[in-house]
């Protein structure tokens, strides 16, 4: 990935990060002047548009641009907070222009109009004035992701496990995954309402089938392609099935199960929209629905961006895990 | 040696007989032939080699032995019984180390006794077996961290930390330097002297089948059948310039160059 950057970049960020330590961090000042330009775009020139937060924005920018200076003397002892800061370089002088693009097709040229896009002031004034209800529906759907995201992947795994394990379990359940994978989840909604007592437990049903299935295939997979030596080996050990199964097909397709479930984690963020048009009242998925039946994009955006950090942060979760569990592949992949 | 025999009276080594034994494999719906009425006696605590040419069936044979496999004709039975299934008295070392890579070498050594539930009494014995096969300090790495001499000699120690009373060896020194290996197969000699197991290796190398084995048997190009039985009654330790062995080294070659030839 670093050297994506740097070779997009051409080498300004290997030659920053070249510098003695008691230089000065050149992409910490280019970046404050990106993020300087946006805030003076933003407060110098007139919006064609009016939009609530405008001086907010450039007030935020402008401090954006004076952390920066800051850092650009700093960052070299900050130790490994001021490493990753440094490796982001590109990255954050890279936002300021975007900002100020942005700021500019929209609020200042009205090119991007009103009401499909929304200058960046407008995604901050949902926030300054929104902020409560944002915050109940990330608890919202924090509540039915996690229900559903959990009991789906351990349902998933011990499928997968007896899936890939036992042939009388695949000859059976294989079909019918095949089958019912591809199944839109919005397309159970009518079943889901007769089986289920509330509409809060058809929800968790649905994410918790988008997060299971793919979880359930890839986990049979890897029990499936597990070596057979590994088991004639445990078997002249003196290894029962139940060992087996354990000790050496679930660790075996570990892996692959990781691989499931970050699949599993993507979907069960796709269908968290279509879980929560079953009668929710709050949730981050409800938000977005309201909104966009209003023509309030600028929420829509201010949601989607909030998803989109929370599923990022939860998939940085998950690597980390991983790496704690199959510490033993580094080296072999 | 460090390993003490069991302590009861409770017979360390067991007798394996190999009756008329015919195996067939199914390659690709295609038949194929591996071993021809192959019959073997082995006596309880006697050192057994086989040699024959690559792919005729030598380790078929093993497996058939450890109970991974049953034959399609004859019997393999241990004490007069028969061989149904694998048990830790009869251990393998397959002919690759084929190590648990999600396990430390420690966790592999392990599983025998975890399999058992010997964990707790028995745990020392894993410490004890590495510095047999000098990989104590290669304890807590992982197996993809070890060289294939390693590898192989840490496969070794997960067999014997069991205390079989049937030990089938396939090629375990095949990617050993010659000096680890010259050591490992005094090991594995005082190993069987002191521990009293019945051994039945399989090696490609007619020197180590003459140095550690008391009878090698020579088999034919597959199917496999028995073409020469030679009894080493030399006692240990022996020199590889020993004139009797040298004799007996000369004639196996013979058995096994007209093997090829066939
Ligand atoms: N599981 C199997 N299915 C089908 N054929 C097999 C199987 N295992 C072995 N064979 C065949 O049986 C024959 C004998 O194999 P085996 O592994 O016993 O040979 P080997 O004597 O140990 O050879 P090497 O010295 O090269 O290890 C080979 O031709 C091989 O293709
Ligand atoms: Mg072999």
């Amino acid at each position: 990935m670093s050297a994506a950057i740097e070779g997009t970049f051409g080498g300004a960020g290997r030659r920053s990060l070249a510098l003695p330590v008691t230089g000065l961090w050149r992409n910490g000042l280019l970046a404050a002047g990106t993020w300087l330009l946006a805030s003076a775009v933003t407060y110098g020139l007139p919006d064609v548009i009016t939009w609530g937060a405008t001086e907010l924005f450039a007030i935020v920018t402008l401090l954006g641009a004076a952390f920066f200076l800051v850092l650009s003397v700093t960052v070299h002892r900050l130790g490994g907070l001021g490493r990753t800061l440094v490796h982001y370089g590109p990255w954050f002088i890279v936002l300021g222009l975007w900002l100020a693009i942005w700021e500019v097709l929209t609020a200042k040229l009205g090119w991007l109009p009103k009401p499909f896009f929304s200058p960046p002031q407008g995604l901050l004034h949902v926030y300054v004035t929104d902020w409560e209800r944002l915050l109940i529906c990330v608890a919202y759907t924090g509540r039915l992701w996690g229900l559903g995201f959990f009991s789906g992947i351990l349902v998933g795994f011990a499928g997968g496990v007896a899936l890939g394990w036992s042939k009388r379990f695949a000859y059976w359940g294989m079909p019918l995954l095949k089958l019912i994978g591809p199944v839109p989840a919005s397309a159970w909604i009518p079943c889901t309402f007769f089986l289920f007592p509330t509409t809060f437990h058809a929800s968790i049903f649905l994410v918790a089938l988008a997060s299971g299935i793919p979880v359930a295939i890839l986990t049979a997979a890897g029990v499936g392609q597990v070596n057979r030596s590994f088991y004639d080996v445990a078997r002249t050990l003196g290894a029962s099935n139940r060992f087996l199964i354990f000790k050496v097909a679930i660790p075996a397709s570990l892996p692959n199960v990781f691989v499931g479930v970050f699949m599993g984690l993507y979907y069960s963020f796709a269908v968290l929209v279509v879980a929560e048009m079953l009668g929710a009242k709050f949730g981050l998925g409800w938000y977005l629905q309201f909104n966009t039946a209003y023509s309030a994009y600028a929420n829509v955006y201010a949601a989607l961006i909030i998803m989109a950090l929370i599923c990022a942060g939860l998939v940085r979760l998950l690597f980390v895990v991983r790496d704690r569990l199959l510490g033993w592949q580094k080296g072999i992949l | 040696m460090a390993l003490a025999p069991a302590e009861n009276a409770v017979a360390n080594s067991i007798a394996l007989d190999i009756e008329g034994v015919t195996h067939h494999y199914d390659l690709d719906g295609r038949n194929l032939q591996v071993l021809d009425d192959v019959s073997l006696v082995i006596e309880p605590g006697e050192f057994v080699a086989l040699l024959g040419p690559s792919g005729c069936g030598k380790s078929t044979l093993l497996r058939l032995a450890a109970g991974l496999e049953t034959p399609t004709v004859g019997n393999v039975l241990e004490d007069g019984l028969p061989i149904a299934a694998p048990n830790p008295d009869r251990i393998l070392v397959f002919q690759d180390a084929t190590l648990f890579p999600w396990r430390t070498v420690r966790d592999n050594v392990a599983i025998g006794l975890e399999a058992r539930g010997l964990i707790r009494e028995r745990e020392y014995r894993i410490d004890e077996v590495l510095k047999l096969v000098k990989l104590e300090g290669f304890a807590d790495v992982y197996p993809h961290q070890l060289s294939g001499g390693m590898a192989q000699r840490a496969a070794l120690a997960r067999a014997l930390v069991n205390d079989p009373k049937l030990l089938l060896l396939d090629e375990p020194f095949g990617k050993l330097d010659s000096l680890t290996r010259l050591r490992m197969q005094n090991e594995l000699l005082d190993l069987w002297k002191s521990a009293g197991f019945t051994a039945l290796l399989v090696t490609h190398d007619v020197e180590e089948a003459l140095l550690l084995a008391d009878r090698v048997i020579v088999l034919s190009d597959r199917p496999a059948s028995i073409v020469a039985e030679v009894r080493v009654d030399r006692p240990h330790p022996r020199r590889r310039d020993d004139a009797g062995l040298v004799a007996l080294r000369r004639e196996l070659l013979e058995k096994l160059g007209i093997s090829h030839d066939v």
